[in-house]
């Protein structure tokens, strides 16, 4: 017998090649001539383009293939029980994946919501396989990621918080930050939603510090649930990357659409921005126990995936296309993470409102101080105080750090755009929409309201543009409530109906938990409704005084 | 600084293990979802995957929608049906689909209809299916597949629309499954054409778009993918085009002349439609049904059902009738167009009268 024979080479007979698989299956679309198709969400965007499908797959490939992976994922999923994993895993971290993990099943099921959105509008049936796939693909993500959750409610010390988590997702100030990100995927003009918002934007830049970055963390802390299944959910992104970067060319070409394109470049890139990289800096950085120095901080990420990837190596090319890349926003972006301390200011917030959580968040020691300080040099002088009264305020019967006047720490305005408090005091801004007063993190989240979201872009109607609605002040719902009642109301209290489900450290003893006894007697009350209650003169004395800041009292 | 105090800012207590059971403390035992009623006496994991992944202002979500369409339309509305419901909460898949059970059967289907073209292919099968099938393959099942794109993004446009969770990937994993079968066709034909000299792979859609034996069925599906409400285009597909047309031509003509033809692999590549079929059904008669009896607007629903019942049956009994000459074709004849269409019209007779419809006269 010949030793080149394979089983291959004997079994082997002529087919189809995958081109021209493809191609007979984008032959199966026709144009409709006895009933129009249904009525589609509505774009101001033209597509006169046939977009090509870069990835050329069949489902015929496609389900086997993602069968693969699933088998991977969960004979990982498997293994990690079997080496007992969570006997060294890092409460620290874990505690976060509740807040991290209730948010991110509705925007991965969003984007398989809004492929309908975007496989209606393209011309021919090329890329409808493309945006079919990522249909099943996001239908994947969503419920992989209510099976991790629910894995570690099953396995981990404390489940509360787990075992709430589509109730509080629904209810808790900072997943409605996370909520803001998925709405905007399939809701509005269906291309700045789908397109550019979804996929060319979140897709193509921060899955990498969501689903790649992330991951390596929670390695770190003996996690190695997180890194298997959202890898392989990252691994589904390039076919995703690949059908926004199809559709966007498929416009591109077409000068009457610059102007939306810019518009919508900028909106998307400042939100995502705004909204992923307090969220996934947060975890990164305050999530875990490793402290190593030689390990990239959330900015050095950020650069190497935000800056280097996208931004240089896929925005600035759309130049030759003649659209205006907005490079003054990547720099102001960047200014927030490493000059003015975007992240920590969030962590900070996170903390404070510790008790409007339904996840347990411990105090940052010594030697986190020491690595912060490393990688983010003047960390220190700025939030050293602070962790230090966090951490003394963390035992029942001290008074909530939410409303203790002793810290010095002044509570934020909200954001109306990105919905993540006004953090960055010097940025703060305020404008009026509507005959409405409004107020805004920054520059770019007061663009984004007042003129990208509106029927109107420069002169050009915009009419299927969508609008931001809702209560989006979290604390005007609670407005004169008692923090202890509004936990109640949020349903974020354990079974006993009294201990909190969230605590401001990892101690797993009842009789260090904090109860709704323990805050009672403080009002929530909405920054906002006091401010809009100004007169333009104390308002602008207001304003001012909130761009200078706070100082965090002395912690002895 | 009280004792307390100086405990807490000492580093924190080491944790020894973060495994469940190391400790007892409030909750350390709430390990299920606790946020919804399973329809069952214990939540199955299809319902721990999916309920209440989708919010809904009158049940969690404290800050409403917090994006609109510029007429203020929310990013999920009741009004895009005109069906009511006092609970779209109720509903749950009957085939209990979440991912993993998807991509299994899936990839099962697919290793099965590619096994069976690849053995066949190997003995030679395709080179000994009667000529006059190869036409029948050629011309109308290369006909049929568009109808099966159809319905595949027709669904796909429809699972934007529903207001849970539970609705919209019942009826995703619908368009998946439809859109797959379209492919199994697609690649099925263009891989017997190898094997069948003369074989033209591109007569199929002319016939879908031309031949009056097809137009019937084009227009059936063209109206289907033509309603503005998602619901109609669900109902249609599943309680009416499928049974009156799609299992007709299926299991009423390939299913059950193809052997006599020569050919054993089409039954088994039209065979996974079938079973997808069943799946998709039960899930469409279970929403249909819970609509049906709601306790508020029942009697609504089921005068809209009526209504689309009649429309669609309408189309989709023409598209049978223009059908009928395609079960001459064969060589050899082993089964009526009129005991297939009487089989077809029971069908969809039992699954009006599972949901409390006044079948059509046209169907009696």
């Amino acid at each position: 017998m010949s030793a080149s024979l394979t089983l291959n080479k004997i079994t082997a007979q002529k087919g189809i090649t995958i081109a021209e698989a493809a191609n007979r299956v984008a032959d199966l679309g026709w144009t409709p001539s006895y009933v129009q198709e249904a009525m589609t969400f509505p774009t101001d965007y033209k597509i006169s383009k046939t977009p090509r499908d870069p990835m050329k797959q069949v489902l015929r490939s496609y389900f086997p293939m993602q069968e693969e992976k699933d088998n991977r994922v969960y004979g990982a999923l498997d293994a990690a029980l079997r080496g007992d994993m969570f006997r060294n895993v890092e409460p620290r971290w874990v505690e976060w994946m509740k807040l991290f993990l209730a948010i991110i099943p509705f925007p991965e099921i969003s984007a398989a919501r809004s492929m309908a959105m975007v496989g209606r509008l393209a011309p021919g049936e090329e890329l409808r396989t493309g945006f079919t796939m990522q249909m099943v693909d996001e239908f994947r993500h969503s419920t992989i990621q209510m099976n991790l959750k629910k894995w570690y409610m099953e396995n981990y010390i404390d489940p509360a918080g787990f075992d709430i988590t589509e109730a509080a997702f629904g209810k808790c100030y900072a997943t409605t930050i996370g909520r803001q990100f998925a709405e905007g995927f399939l809701t509005g003009d269906a291309i700045t939603a789908a397109n550019v918002y979804l996929t060319v934007v979140a897709e193509t830049a921060f899955t990498n510090t969501l689903f790649v970055a992330m991951p390596s963390e929670a390695a770190r802390n003996g996690d190695y649930a997180l890194p298997t299944v959202f890898l392989s959910v990252q691994s589904d992104e390039s076919r995703h990357i690949g059908n926004g970067h199809s559709m966007l060319m498929a416009m591109i070409n077409d000068p009457s659409n610059h102007q939306l394109l810019e518009r919508d470049l900028k909106y998307a890139f400042w939100q995502n921005h705004a909204i992923v990289d307090a969220a996934i800096g947060t975890f990164i950085e305050y999530g875990t126990t490793n402290r190593d120095k030689n390990k990239e901080s959330y900015a050095e990420l950020w650069h190497r995936w935000i800056y280097e990837d996208y931004y240089r190596t896929y925005m600035l090319p759309l130049e030759k296309y003649g659209i205006k890349i907005h490079h003054d926003d990547v720099a102001a972006a960047w200014d927030r993470i490493v000059k003015k301390n975007y992240v920590h200011k969030t962590a900070q917030f996170f903390a404070v409102g510790w008790s409007a959580n339904f996840w347990r968040i411990e105090a940052q020691t010594e030697k986190d101080f020491e690595w912060f300080e490393h990688k983010y040099p003047g960390w220190y002088a700025e939030f050293g105080d602070f962790w230090k009264w966090y951490a003394k305020l963390s035992v029942p019967g001290e008074t909530n750090i939410l409303f203790n006047s002793d810290v010095g720490y002044v509570y934020p305005h909200r954001c109306w755009s990105c919905m993540v408090p006004c953090l960055i005091r010097e940025d703060f801004v305020c404008d009026e929409v509507d005959g409405k007063i409004y107020t805004y993190c920054s520059e770019g989240c007061r663009w984004t309201h007042k003129v990208a979201f509106a029927a109107e872009y420069e002169g050009r109607a915009t009419p299927a543009m969508g609008r931001f609605s809702g209560r989006r002040e979290w604390e005007d719902c609670y407005h004169g409530w008692d923090i202890a009642d509004a936990i109640k109301d949020l349903g974020f209290v354990r079974p006993d109906g009294k201990t909190l489900t969230a605590q401001p450290h990892l101690r797993f003893d009842a009789k260090d938990m904090w109860t709704l006894d323990h805050v009672r007697g403080h009002q929530l009350g909405s920054p906002l409704r006091g401010f809009r209650a100004l007169s333009p003169i104390e308002r602008e004395v207001a304003v001012a005084d909130y761009r200078k800041g706070f100082t965090i009292n002395p912690c002895h | 600084m009280s004792a307390q105090a100086s405990a807490a800012t000492a580093e924190p207590s080491v944790v020894k293990s973060g495994a469940a059971g190391s400790a007892v403390f409030p909750g350390s035992d709430s390990r299920k979802y606790n946020y919804f009623e399973p329809k069952g006496r214990k939540a199955t994991h299809y319902e721990d995957m999916t309920v209440d992944v989708q919010p809904d202002p009158e049940r969690y979500l404290l800050q409403d929608w917090i994006i609109s369409f510029p007429d203020g339309t929310p990013t999920y509305s009741k009004d895009w049906t005109a069906a009511k419901s006092s609970n779209w909460h109720k509903f749950r898949a009957v085939d209990q689909e979440w991912e993993r059970t998807h991509y299994q059967r899936q990839s099962t289907i697919c290793g099965m209809v590619q096994n069976t073209i690849e053995n066949g292919r190997k003995s030679g099968a395709p080179a000994r299916f009667d000529p006059a099938w190869v036409k029948i393959l050629q011309n109308h099942l290369g006909a049929y597949k568009h109808a099966e794109f159809g319905l595949g993004t027709s669904t796909m446009q429809a699972q934007r629309y529903g207001y849970t969770q539970m609705v919209n990937n019942a009826i995703l994993t619908n368009s998946s499954y439809k859109l797959r079968f379209a492919q199994d066709i697609t690649l099925y034909l263009s891989e017997i054409a190898l094997d069948i000299p003369g074989f033209d792979v591109n007569a199929g859609k002319q016939h879908w778009l031309e031949d009056p034996i097809w137009q019937g069925v084009r227009k059936s599906i063209e109206s289907v993918m033509g309603s503005n409400d998602y619901l109609e285009q669900y109902f249609a597909t599943n309680a009416v085009f499928e049974p009156l047309v799609g299992e007709l031509f299926r299991s009423g003509f390939l299913m059950q002349a193809a052997s006599a033809q020569n050919d054993f692999i089409t039954p088994a590549v039209v065979s996974a439609a079938e079973a997808d079929y069943e799946r998709n059904l039960a899930n469409t008669v279970e929403l249909f049904h819970i609509l049906g009896t709601d306790a508020q607007h029942a009697a609504h629903n089921i005068a809209l059902f009526n209504k689309w019942l009649a429309k669609h049956a309408e189309l989709a009994l023409d598209a049978a009738n223009h059908l009928q000459p395609i079960w001459s074709q064969p060589r050899v004849k082993v089964v009526s167009f009129s005991d297939a269409l009487a089989q077809a019209k029971n069908r969809i007779r039992g699954i009006a009268s599972e949901l409390g419809l006044t079948v059509p006269a046209s169907l009696s």
